[in-house]
């Protein structure tokens, strides 16, 4: 049963995450999925589900994950755009919850960007 | 779009750009008239009557980047397609309400889909804003209602993994309970 009780052992478990996280200083990885029209219709919400599972399921935690609107690039959706500190943005285009999760394993996890799935890479 | 769950995740953000506070969803199903109503009501800055009709067709927007709004004609056409009916009410500084009528029996009636899904992104996506959403089959029904969530969190935010995915664990619970029998 997803209960009450069970949210209140993610809370007392995020808060001490949230905690620790604090206490290190580091600036954390941001990456947004675009939500628009176009992006829900080529399949946003699956590539932003299997983000969040993924990254839950490594443990990865300096990693937020948000929505934002329209990236203005129709055609090449469902886009994500991660942002590190201190490194210039990194697009990846036509996602798939398959890709997603290599997006978080080699970059997220491992800091090594996916280059096929990059912009730069299909629009060549 | 393949699943109305999705139109309603698209149609969700209309009014979270609209800077509503509370946005509710509501469906409701009538197994025996065989009917599905989706209602998506904010408290968002509304709009005139003349941007409520022209909105209904795909060529207005007031988005910027590109020249057509195609949100609301989707969803419209999406009900019209099954002999329903589609209605938008609007007022300036008030808000606007969504309305969506599908004849479930008809060929071109599309699934519903994965409503957990859409509700637990909009509303893990959107820390700051208040979401109800309600679903009910005939006379069975529950609500779910994110500043419960909130209060229980106590400053945890919803975007945290852990909790985007307690949701949508939590209502597919909730909606396996409502179908059943
Ligand atoms: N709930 C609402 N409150 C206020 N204005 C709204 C609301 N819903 C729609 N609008 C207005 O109607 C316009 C058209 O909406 P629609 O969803 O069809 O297209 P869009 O959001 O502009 O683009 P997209 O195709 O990405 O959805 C919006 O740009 C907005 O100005
Ligand atoms: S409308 Fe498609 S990316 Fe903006
Ligand atoms: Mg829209």
């Amino acid at each position: 049963m997803k209960s009450l009780e069970e949210l209140l052992a993610i809370k007392e478990k995020a808060q001490a995450q949230i905690a620790a996280r604090d206490a290190e200083g580091n600036d954390g990885i941001r990456v947004v999925v675009g939500m628009a029209t176009c992006g829900i219709a080529a399949g946003a919400r699956p590539v932003l589900k299997a983000l969040t599972e993924e990254v839950e399921k490594r443990n990865v935690k300096n990693v937020a994950i948000a929505q934002t609107g329209c990236i203005g690039m129709c055609q090449y959706e469902p886009i994500i755009e991660v942002y590190e500190p201190g490194k210039e943005k990194v697009t990846y285009v036509q996602m798939t919850a398959e890709k997603a999760v290599k997006v978080v394993t080699d970059h997220l996890v491992n800091g090594t960007v996916v280059a096929e799935y990059t912009v730069g890479a299909v629009t060549e | 779009m393949r699943e109305l769950s999705l139109n309603v995740l698209d149609i969700a953000q209309n009014s979270i750009a609209a800077g509503a506070a509370l946005t509710e969803i509501v469906i409701r199903e009538d197994t025996v008239k065989k009917e599905l109503l989706i209602g998506i009501y904010d408290n968002g800055r509304g709009m005139t009557e003349e941007q409520v009709r022209n909105v209904q067709d795909p060529f207005f927007t007031t988005r910027t980047t590109r020249k057509v709004g195609m949100g609301i004609p989707l969803f419209k056409m999406a009900a019209e397609q099954t002999g329903g009916r589609f209605t938008i009410e609007s007022q300036v500084g008030v808000g606007t309400r969504v309305e969506a009528l599908f004849k479930t029996d008809s060929i071109d009636f599309t699934p519903v889909g994965d409503m957990e899904a859409t509700i637990s992104t909009i509303v893990s996506m959107n820390e700051d804003k208040d979401f109800i959403y309600i679903r009910s089959v005939d006379d069975r029904e529950f609500k779910f209602s994110s500043a419960e969530i909130k209060q229980i969190l106590d400053g945890v935010p919803l975007s945290e993994p852990s909790v985007m995915m307690w949701i949508e664990g939590h209502l597919k619970e909730q909606t396996d309970e409502l179908f059943k029998n």
